[in-house]
């Protein structure tokens, strides 16, 4: 049974919406259509968060709010959801904690990332674990931009906010929300399609309604998380008439513990998948906090990120060191592959017409394996590798037996570094002399790009040092010397 | 982890913030406040010091839209309920650097539905011309491409979207030649946008060659894209007569008014520009506001309907200009001790293809080649280059923050030659009694508030403890490193275009004593508005609630100066003084006359006048003073006494005064991948006596983590045709909320200002962005710990990449 309309919950009342295009961003519908113009756009692709909306969906049971980039989103995506904006949380006269905090520290000043600023820490209030600490807070912040305050007004502002346990009013309003999302979920089997055969806006609820539209449409865009396509609309102004948003295609957002390996489902958020991988190690999850931004990881899915092809793909290379193995499906029929075997070249992968990403297994570290990632960007947060390096080395002993090294933002797909695997084999984590012809090797294996992040020298040199890093590191036991972010020491001072 | 509490909201958290030398600070550190002329009523009160202690001005109250900030009820242009019929525009662009237009088709433009016309530069009736002074910006190219990105045309539709997608379909057909786009490039050609200036002392050459050491270098200093977060925009409504009012995000309405009128052949009088709030100016809504407005109002012109337009975040990047990036070549001579004898710079500012500001930009860079020091013999000269690339802008600092830079780095070269510290060299050159003439004749006369600054952050940031600690950090580091500087910041206050000072404003009592409050200054977040509206409840004895701010219009005051230059409060806040103060002695006048009392006995105070034994509601005499046909309206004027500058002499007073700060800052490298992190940073910042320190703090921690911005990972990015690679927000990385120091020590220095400025306040917008050099000098400092004997090329900004490579040459292996 399909649906011609989709349905989300709104100022306490469920608005149902159709005839729309397929492209309409939830930013456009809020600012044009509904003129709740409080919501702001900064920049129209996800990266100042001056847009941020809260969404509201019923998790496992509980009201969990989650901040996204309104600009990137579509409107479709936001079925069965509750839409929050900057001007439904004050009530009777009062401010929400967060805004009266603002207020009081001096937190805003030309005003025009502040609706962003106070939803993003709306979500922070409704969600995080009490103590919040300064680094919540940055973590939370991350996709906001402020250009006149220097944050730190806006730091405090939050961690006074957050200092006690949300206020009865805040519940009052869940569970009134909630009750209303309930009733939304009574339609949650029915696919969905708004438009027509030529123009559409799709939400099929299982993988073989999934299986079969696709099949039908193969010219149709699959999206999840819409933060990659969000701005082929926006920035691209590209056409896009059929979009299958896989949002509600039951079971592809599954994440199972499968023992030695977790099952990731294409569907999955970045934000979901972010506690499975950190458990593998610090690094994931370190690497995890750096991924976009709160409202990115919120949309984005690890699917997405994988099927998108980037070159850089901060996840890929990560993925690619464990040995994940991908899923893919068309029609009823499925493979499998190594990751990165599905990227061929730039922007190229192999997924054939009417194929789409299931899922991705990727292996636990075994005992004796390391594993370590490095970052290397502009600015710490909220930013793009220029070069992404992720090793897993084998020991026995002291000694490396194998090596996986897999580097993005070095070639047109993220790429293993083959040669230095090789090279590594039987150096002594002891002796960095027999680290030598592995770094050579690095230089010898990539002809990187000069671009706007970097230079090919700097990231020919970056790419040998961070497999330096990660040999001292594994050596030492100790990051603190050899780096000045994501020291995996402090992840153990909190344990 | 250290909260930031040195900035420093009182425990109830509306409190002041601690000012050094306020308690107990200035009995430990020996200091005294300077001497302020005493303000006692037996004198006749100066502007800006009422009698008694002030009960509006010098207090933390917040911005005054700040609650509607929160709720997303504070109104921007792109806000407001557009009337019906309303069509938007979108630009269509030069898709090369340089060349020859050869046509431009738009056969394709004009056929998609929904478009309404295409206006190209033949559509103009007035003159093709946007520019701010020197007539070299058209508002769409006609004969000649200048830069990637030049308006060739604009689109209007009934939808933003459609006129969007249908500015992409014109066929342009463009005879390029290669672009200039480096400085190098500009310098091959010979191609500048105005003529090359200098000035300077004594003979630089001489004492130069006579020094006992001497050194040279170039450093080269990145442009700053704005990223005000909201675009550029504007609202343009057709009227009677042909007339036009259009609401632009400006920071300069007064140019907005005429630019409108020059490119629709109209006379200003018939030009309404109305601005009530930007979202963030920076500089960038000064002089390159007026082309979206002119053309927004060419579109209602042409149509005869509303027309709004708003640039898209790629495009605002792409076809509005930047901070003037600089090539520095540099020389100077100096002693043992790393005491200046000559200093000779030459600035080579990268200016775009058009001249723009960039006569004041680079002069303000030239003022600032001295910073904090004095030069016994100085050369400095400037070259205004012409690239094919957006032309360059004002941003925040207006030049000034390069020419600093540039002798800061020069002190850090002096120190790594002589081997002294750092610190000991900037005291040794600092401005002094008998040494404190500026390299164009103007003297320092506050030479004593930079030292008791700089001495003071040095004992408060607890510097030489620190540095034998970083030193000893250092030693058993192998591949991360500390680095730590101490730098100060001389700002000079004043529009060097002289007659650019005045400022006019417009006050109004109503019969219900609520008062109404217009300035020529414009509000962009920095808290002008409050500032001069606690001015006007100061002078009227009334709550601030009953000042009602009004938007900048020119309608209600004409012949504005941009706000700029941090200016704004100095003037506006006098201007509306005068005003107030001219209302209110007509209506202690009146009362004086009714009551039969001497109109001095009458006083203003807790919304109620004072008479005698006598008293009555503000809002009682108001209705009495109306009733009594008493004027309470009054235009106020005020123009900055005493500035004067000679530019074809190269002499005068270009400044009304100097504002000063130090900042202290500790950063960490990591000398692998060039990824640094500042750790620590300490702030003294003189403000005079704020008139508002919480909004004051704000502008220094804001100021200060732009600054920071530019000086490390804001990066642009021009490739070899001219276009500019780092377009957005994904590509060009402005501080987030992680980058602030976790350790941030802000404070305010409590000194007044000598100069007779609105209640002693010393003007804020600027010159904080300058503290963050202090950021700069730290990583070099890093960078140094790994070879001692060696100078450390570290250009700006500080990326990753610009550190790596500095870390490479300082071991002998430069990067290619």
């Amino acid at each position: 049974m399909a649906r011609h309309v989709i349905r989300f919950l709104r100022q306490g009342r469920i608005v149902e919406q159709a005839g729309f295009h397929p492209r309409t961003t939830l930013l456009d519908y809020l600012r044009l259509e509904e003129r709740s113009v409080g919501t702001k756009e900064g920049c129209a692709e996800g990266d100042c968060g001056a847009c941020t909306v809260a969404l509201g969906r019923v998790k496992h049971g509980s009201l969990v709010y989650e901040p996204v980039n309104a600009c990137i989103a579509l409107l479709g995506q936001v079925d069965g959801a509750e839409i929050l904006t900057v001007e439904d949380l004050a009530q009777g006269g009062r401010l929400h904690p967060v805004q009266e905090a603002m207020v009081q520290h001096h937190g805003s000043q030309c005003g025009f990332c502040t609706p962003g600023i106070v939803m993003s820490l709306f979500t922070l209030y409704e969600q995080a674990p009490r103590p919040v600490t300064r680094e919540a807070v940055n973590d939370a912040l991350a996709g906001n931009l402020c250009r006149c305050t220097g944050y730190r007004p806006i730091a405090d502002a939050a961690l006074t906010a957050c200092a006690g346990e949300p206020t009865p009013a805040s519940s009052t309003r869940r569970a009134h929300a909630a009750a209303l999302l309930h009733e939304l979920q009574a339609s949650r089997d029915d696919d969905i399609v708004v438009g027509d055969d030529g123009t559409f806006f799709a939400a099929p609820a299982s993988v073989p309604s999934l299986a079969q539209l696709y099949r039908q449409h193969p010219d149709a865009t699959l999206v999840s998380g819409a933060t990659d396509v969000g701005l082929w609309i926006t920035k691209g102004l590209a056409e896009l008439r059929k979009i299958i948003w896989l949002g509600r295609v039951s079971g592809l957002d599954g994440i199972q513990d499968r023992g030695d390996h977790i099952l990731v489902g294409a569907g999955a958020s970045l934000a979901a998948a972010r506690p499975y991988l950190a458990a593998i190690d610090p690094d994931l999850d370190e690497l995890m906090r750096r991924f976009g931004s709160a409202q990115v990881r919120a949309a984005g899915t690890v699917g997405g990120n994988i099927a998108n092809g980037s070159p850089i793909g901060d996840l890929a290379p990560a993925l690619i060191a464990l040995g994940a193995t991908l899923h893919l499906q068309r029609g009823s029929q499925t493979r499998t592959l190594p990751l990165e075997e599905f990227f061929i070249a730039y922007r190229r992968q192999d997924r054939q017409e009417g194929e789409f990403v299931s899922c991705l297994a990727v292996p636990k570290l075994a005992e004796h394996e390391h594993l370590r990632c490095f970052k290397v960007t502009k600015r710490f947060d909220e930013d793009i590798s220029a070069v992404m390096g992720a090793f897993k080395l084998t020991l026995s002993g002291r000694r490396i037996v194998a090596a996986r090294l897999a580097y993005g933002g070095m070639a047109g797909v993220p790429k293993r570094a083959r040669g230095a695997e090789e090279a590594l084999a039987g150096a002594s984590l002891d002796e960095p002399a027999s680290w030598e012809p592995a770094l050579a090797a690095i230089g010898r294996e990539f002809q990187p790009l000069t671009d706007q992040r970097a230079s090919a020298a700097y990231r020919a040199l970056v790419a040998r040092n961070i497999l330096f890093k990660a040999l001292t590191e594994i050596g030492s036991g100790d990051t603190r010397g050899t780096r000045i972010v994501g020291q995996r020491e402090r992840v153990h001072a909190a344990e | 982890m250290q909260r930031s509490d040195g900035t420093h909201l009182s425990p109830a958290g509306r409190g002041r913030p601690e000012t050094a030398g306020e308690g107990a600070s200035p009995l430990r550190t020996g200091l005294a406040p300077h001497p302020v002329a005493p303000t006692g009523a037996t004198r006749p009160l100066p502007l800006g010091e009422a009698g008694g202690a002030p009960r509006h001005v010098h207090r933390p109250l917040p911005h005054d839209s700040a609650i509607k900030h929160v709720q997303g009820a504070a109104e921007y242009i792109d806000d407001m309920r557009e009337p019906e019929g309303t069509l938007h525009l979108a630009i269509g662009t030069s898709p090369k650097a340089r060349g020859r237009i050869v046509s431009i088709d738009l056969a394709a433009v004009r056929r998609v539905p929904g478009v309404v016309t295409v206006l190209t530069a033949a559509d103009i009736p007035g003159q093709n011309d946007v520019s701010p002074a020197f007539g070299d910006d058209p508002m769409f190219a006609e004969h000649e491409v200048s830069f990637h990105g030049q308006a060739l045309f604009a689109v209007v539709a009934i939808s933003r979207d459609i006129a969007r997608r249908a500015a992409k379909l014109a066929a342009v057909d463009i005879d390029a030649e290669r672009p200039s786009v480096t400085v190098e490039d500009a310098l091959e050609r010979g191609e500048t946008v105005l003529p090359d200036y200098a000035f300077g002392r004594g003979d630089v050459e001489g004492a130069i060659s006579s020094a006992p050491r001497c050194l040279s270098g170039a450093l080269r200093i990145g442009g700053q894209e704005h990223f005000y977060l909201e675009g550029q925009v504007a609202l343009a409504l057709p009227g009677e007569d042909g007339s036009i009012h259009v609401y632009s995000s400006t920071q300069h309405p007064t140019e907005v008014q005429h630019v409108v009128a020059r490119v629709l052949g109209l006379p200003d009088s018939y030009v309404t520009c109305e601005v009530r709030r930007m979202g963030g100016g920076f500089g960038g809504k000064e002089s390159q506001a007026t082309q979206w407005a002119a053309i927004a109002a060419l579109a209602a012109r042409v149509t005869g309907r509303p027309c709004k337009l708003r640039l898209d975040r790629d495009d605002d990047f792409i076809l509005t200009g930047k901070r003037h990036d600089f090539r520095a070549d540099w020389r100077v001579g100096f002693d043992e001790e790393g005491c200046i004898q000559g200093y000779a710079v030459e600035l080579l500012a990268r200016c775009g293809y058009s001249a723009d500001l960039s006569n004041g930009v680079v002069d303000r860079a030239m003022f600032h080649a001295d910073n904090a020091y004095f030069l016994p013999a100085a050369r400095i000269a400037s070259k205004r280059l012409k690239t094919n690339t957006v032309s360059n802008t004002a941003f925040r600092g207006f030049g000034g923050p390069q020419g600093m830079l540039v002798i800061e780095h020069v002190m850090d070269q002096i120190a790594w030659a002589t081997g002294r510290d750092p610190l000991d060299v900037r005291y040794a050159n600092l401005y002094a009694p008998g040494r404190n003439l500026t390299p164009y004749g103007m003297e320092v006369e506050e030479t004593d508030t930079l030292h008791h600054i700089m001495r003071e952050l040095e004992r408060s940031s607890d510097y030489r403890a620190r540095r034998s600690e970083i030193a000893a950090f250092n030693a058993r580091s192998p591949f991360l490193k500390r680095g730590l500087a101490l730098t100060p910041v001389k700002f000079g206050i004043s529009f060097t275009l002289t007659h650019l000072n005045q400022a006019g404003a417009l006050v109004h009592v109503y019969q219900d004593g609520s008062v109404q409050l217009n300035h020529g200054g414009t509000e962009m977040g920095q808290g002008l508005y409050i500032k001069v509206a606690q001015v006007v409840a100061e002078e009227f004895g009334i709550s601030i609630d009953r000042v009602r701010i009004t938007a900048t219009t020119t309608a209600k005051v004409p012949n504005t100066a941009p706000t700029a230059a941090s200016s704004g409060s100095d003037l506006n806040g006098m201007a509306a003084l005068v005003a107030a103060r001219a209302i209110r002695r007509r209506m202690a006048e009146f009362a004086a006359e009714a009551f039969g009392v001497d109109a001095d006995a009458i006083a203003f105070r807790d919304d109620r006048v004072f008479i005698g034994n006598e008293s009555l509601s503000f809002a009682e005499l108001a209705k009495r003073c109306v009733q009594g046909r008493v004027q309470l309206s009054e235009a106020g004027f005020y123009k900055t006494p005493k500035v004067a500058w000679d530019r074809a002499k190269g002499e005068g007073r270009p400044f009304f005064y100097f504002a000063y700060g130090a900042a202290c800052a500790e950063v960490i490298v990591d000398t692998l991948t060039g990824e640094n992190r500042v750790l620590r940073v300490d702030i003294l910042h003189d403000c005079g006596r704020s008139l508002n320190p919480a909004i004051d703090i704000g502008q220094i921690e804001g100021g200060f983590v732009q600054g920071m911005g530019w000086l490390t990972t804001e990066e642009l990015v021009f490739a070899e045709d001219g276009r500019l690679l780092t377009h957005a927000p994904s590509t060009y990385k402005i501080p987030v909320a992680s980058d602030v120091p976790p350790d941030f020590r802000v404070r305010l220095w409590p000194g007044a200002n000598r100069e007779e400025t609105i209640y002693r306040s010393k003007a804020v917008g600027e010159p904080p962005l300058m503290l963050a050099n202090s950021v700069f000098c730290a990583i070099a400092d890093a960078i140094h710990a790994l070879a001692a004997d060696r100078p450390v090329p570290l250009h700006a900004p500080a990326t990753p990449e610009a550190v790596l490579r500095a870390c490479e040459a300082v071991r002998g292996r430069p990067l290619p």
